[in-house]
């Protein structure tokens, strides 16, 4: 896959939360098999898709992430025997507060990607890249940080600290 | 404050071509922390890791991030060369910029930085990486063997054989299984009786075999390495250690009219039993449902008849408990019985079979029953109903095997091969006899098995119908078979004296609530799950259990022998150490702020999490808390991200070291 070489007004920062076993895995697989794909994206490793905190997502946003993913093992497949079935339940019960609280829910996205799904991963990173991209930035928590900035809430150090560990 | 050395690798060219390493160092180097940052064209070579050694040594650094390939290759390698400078191993983090960058990204400016946001990243997450010590547990080098078949019989004695004592579970009277009750076997026709009780006699002569029969697991606690079972022992209304096994109990017994589980019941016996004469051990049992005694609180006879004074009425049950250090599952399985509702299926079995109606209608094991020299007619193949010797055989594969719609998809795997036999056995037995076979597929891969199907039609003259059976009836003393030969296209009907049914293999019964004792997993026919189906098919994903036979999934018996040998020698790669080494990535909760909510306890696949009290001086109980078993513990990290009060940690994935990589970024 060669991606058109060109300039974009906008690169969307994509940050990916996955597991070792399952997604982790099947990214190695696209590098290993010299497969292309949008450089925005981040990859943060966890054990399993169960140890994943909603709170990871809300702070990526936080700090500035356009685009969340989330991907594991396919269920059933889990490397401990459940842990994505629990994550499962979490996200759905998440993703609904998000979107109570006005985060246009494309700019998560769930997804399973086993370890012999290189492909599978480049479809799901190339594809969450250019839907935020097309989207725009995320502009919702950086303006409500800046606003909480401006009311001059949070001017000292200590402040700044416990909002950021929010 | 810490002192980060950076080594970044150009991996020949696998880097390099596409990230400027020099400029990753260089912009690396900057951040707050690093006080070392190199580039250096093979990292993972000798003079590589010699490279990283000397800069821990001389820079004196604490932590250390290799960036190179993904950690799946070479984290062990780093992390061994870091201990081999003195650094504790999970001080040193690698980030991946070759499979995750410089392979997938093409744009020589994007993909660097990317791998210096990749860097940085670990960077910052290296920052919060605690010293981890070795987890070591100790190993009690003892193991429970769970059923007596020819599974459990073998992993006991190979166990055994290496010098570790065994303690085997058999759930009936005797050892055996299946496999004692089988005629002759595929593929080379040897008697199952003759190869099967010498095994049986060194199980029982065996000096590290403590063997309990007509026993049954309770309870099982504990993790790998240390786990302790409880057992009951079922009275058995005759003192092992006074019993010579001289049998006259068993000729003056009364009660003479019992079916005999064992011969599939169509033989009988009395009240006071073995099962079988070559019965392992051969001392009997009480059946307390059937004895008079129990029942009108007269009789006794054996009691008076039995020279050294075994037989004890009183006896009760007994619970034991043993200390072992791994446990082998080899429970085995059951036919399916027709009629009954296949487990997730609304639809009842074969009724139309006739199964349990028709008398001359019987499952494969009661035809190996029959066929067998010991069996209840002395090898003699003679119909149930009528004693008379059946001239007209049919044979129905497939019983509730491969029939999605009756709740079973799989494929039980021995019944081409035993009814093929079968069809052997007959006509060795009744030369001037016929047999049919109706099959849908015959499925005979296995060494030799192909050319003994062959035999069967080409030798024996059995004749094999491609197609199902529709319906069957008695009619008169004549049971006709209705059913469509779909290689020809033509409907058939054969009036046949008997009818032999190769049921489905299934779980045994209450294969699940074992499974719940013992903290397995099973699919959802009941068979045990192995831990990977190609890669660790003897292991559960439960740690120090193993998996022997058909509680597994249909198996022959030399599959069922492999599979044992294999789990044994699994446990004995366990005894091999007098401790257990695992990763220290375990969850581990602050006591101080947990409150007792259990969330954790509820997620937990692993049953890691128990319960702790915690005392004051006095001994007043103040608050119950969490607490997870390293031993137990897996790794995975749901009870963190589930805990309310987030008092839960994973070391090496805590949330500090995941919010100082998302703030990295
Ligand atoms: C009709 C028929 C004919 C066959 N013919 C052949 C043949 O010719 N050649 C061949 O290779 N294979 C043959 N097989 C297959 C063979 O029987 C099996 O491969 C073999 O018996 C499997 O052994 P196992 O030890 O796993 O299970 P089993 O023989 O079922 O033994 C399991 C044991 O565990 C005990 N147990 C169960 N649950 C518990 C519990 N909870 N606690 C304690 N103990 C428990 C049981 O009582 C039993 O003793 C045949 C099968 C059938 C049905
Ligand atoms: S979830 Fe947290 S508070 Fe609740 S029991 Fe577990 S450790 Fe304690
Ligand atoms: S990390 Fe996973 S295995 Fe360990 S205690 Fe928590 S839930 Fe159980």
């Amino acid at each position: 896959m060669h991606p058109e070489k060109q300039t974009h007004a906008f690169e969307p920062k994509i940050i990916a939360f996955v597991c070792t076993w399952c997604t982790y895995a099947g990214a190695d697989l696209a590098g290993t098999s010299r497969m292309q794909y949008p450089s925005n994206v981040r990859v943060l490793k966890f054990p399993c898709t169960g140890r994943i905190d909603p709170v990871f997502i809300l702070k990526a946003f936080q700090q500035g992430a356009d685009g969340v993913l989330v991907s594991g093992c396919h269920p059933g497949d889990c490397h401990y025997i459940a842990g994505n079935f629990h994550a499962r339940r979490r996200f759905a019960v998440f993703r609904k507060l998000l979107e109570f609280i006005g985060v246009d829910l494309n700019r998560l996205q769930f997804s399973w990607v086993s370890a012999a799904e290189g492909g599978k991963w480049v479809e799901v990173v190339t594809d969450l890249t250019e839907r935020v991209r097309a989207m725009g930035p995320m502009t919702e928590f950086k303006e409500l940080a800046m606003e909480e900035q401006w009311s001059g809430a949070i001017n000292t150090p200590e402040l700044q600290e416990a909002y950021n560990s929010i | 404050m810490s002192r980060i050395g950076v080594f970044i690798c150009h991996c020949g060219e696998n880097i390099s071509r596409t990230v400027d390493v020099e400029r990753v160092a260089l912009e690396v180097g900057k951040l707050p922390g690093v006080s070392f940052s190199t580039d250096y064209k093979y990292m993972c070579s000798d003079p590589g890791q010699n490279l990283l050694k000397k800069a821990i040594q001389d820079q004196k650094l604490t932590h250390v991030v290799v960036a190179a390939c993904s950690p799946r290759m070479h984290e062990v390698t780093f992390r061994k060369a870091t201990e081999a400078a003195g650094l504790n191993p999970f001080l040193c983090e690698m980030a991946n910029i070759r499979e995750h960058c410089s392979w997938v990204h093409e744009n020589r400016e994007e993909a660097t930085i990317k791998a210096i946001d990749i860097v940085g990243m670990m960077v910052e997450r290296v920052k919060k990486n605690r010293v981890l010590p070795t987890i070591t547990v100790p190993v009690t080098k003892r193991s429970l063997v769970i059923g007596g078949g020819i599974a459990g019989i073998q992993a006991a004695l190979d166990i055994a054989d290496c010098g570790h004592e065994v303690i085997l579970v058999e759930r009936e009277p005797s050892l055996g299984g299946h496999m004692a009750q089988l005629s002759e076997t595929f593929p080379t026709l040897d008697c199952s009786q003759c190869i099967m009780t010498p095994k049986m006699v060194d199980v029982a002569n065996h000096p590290k075999i403590k063997l309990y029969t007509y026993s049954e697991i309770e309870l099982v606690e504990g993790y790998i390495g240390n786990f302790q079972v409880t057992i009951k022992k079922r009275a058995r209304s005759v003192d092992e250690d006074k019993c010579t096994g001289c049998g006259v109990c068993m000729t003056k017994c009364p009660q003479k009219k019992i079916p005999n589980k064992f011969d599939q019941n169509i033989g009988m016996r009395t009240a006071i039993y073995v099962p079988f004469p070559q019965a392992v051990p051969n001392t009997p049992v009480i059946d307390r449902e059937n004895c008079t005694w129990y029942k009108t609180g007269k009789c006794g006879v054996c009691q008076k008849v039995c020279g050294p004074g075994a037989v004890d009425f009183e006896q009760e049950d007994q619970l034991i408990v043993e200390a072992v250090g791994a446990i082998v599952v080899a429970t085995g399985f059951d036919l399916y019985t027709i009629d009954e509702k296949p487990k997730g299926s609304p639809i009842k079995g074969y009724g139309e079979f006739g199964h349990g109606k028709i008398p001359d209608v019987i499952d494969g094991m009661t035809f190996e029953r029959l066929a067998s020299a010991s069996g209840p007619t002395g090898g003699k193949i003679l119909r149930p109903s009528d004693g008379k010797e059946p001239k007209q055989i049919v044979f129905i594969q497939c019983i509730g095997s491969r029939a999605r719609e009756k709740g079973i998809s799989y494929c039980s795997k021995v019944c081409c091969m035993y009814t093929a036999k079968h069809t052997m056995l007959y006509h060795h037995k009744v030369h001037d006899g016929q047999a049919y076979v109706f099959f849908m597929d015959a499925r005979t891969p296995g060494k030799s098995y192909d050319e003994f199907w062959r035999r069967s039609i080409e030798e024996e003259e059995a004749v094999y119908i491609r197609g199902m059976v529709s319906r069957l009836y008695q009619k008169g003393d004549k049971i006709v078979v209705m059913g469509s030969d779909i290689a020809v296209g033509v409907q058939v009907e054969i009036e046949a004296d008997m009818v032999v049914l190769a049921t489905a293999i299934q779980p045994q019964k209450g294969a699940d609530a074992l499974a719940q004792k013992l903290g397995i997993s099973y699919d959802k026919y009941n068979f045990y799950s192995e831990a990977h189906a190609k890669l660790r098919p003897v292991e559960c994903a439960t740690a120090g259990i193993y998996l022997a036979g058909a509680c597994q999934g249909p198996k022959d018996i030399p599959e069922t022998v492999s599979q044992a040998s294999a789990a044994a020698a699994k446990v004995m790669t366990l005894f091999s150490k007098d401790k257990l080494e695992r990763e220290p990535i375990v969850a581990r909760v602050k006591e101080s702020a947990c409150v007792g909510c259990f969330a954790c306890k509820k997620v937990c696949a692993y049953g890691a999490v128990e319960v702790k009290e915690i005392r004051d001086r006095q001994g007043n109980l103040i608050k119950t808390v969490a607490y997870v078993n390293p031993g137990v513990c897996s790794g995975c990290g749901t009870c963190q991200a589930t805990c309310p009060s987030k008092c839960v940690e994973l070391d090496g994935y805590t949330d500090e070291q995941i919010v100082a990589m998302i703030e990295a970024l």
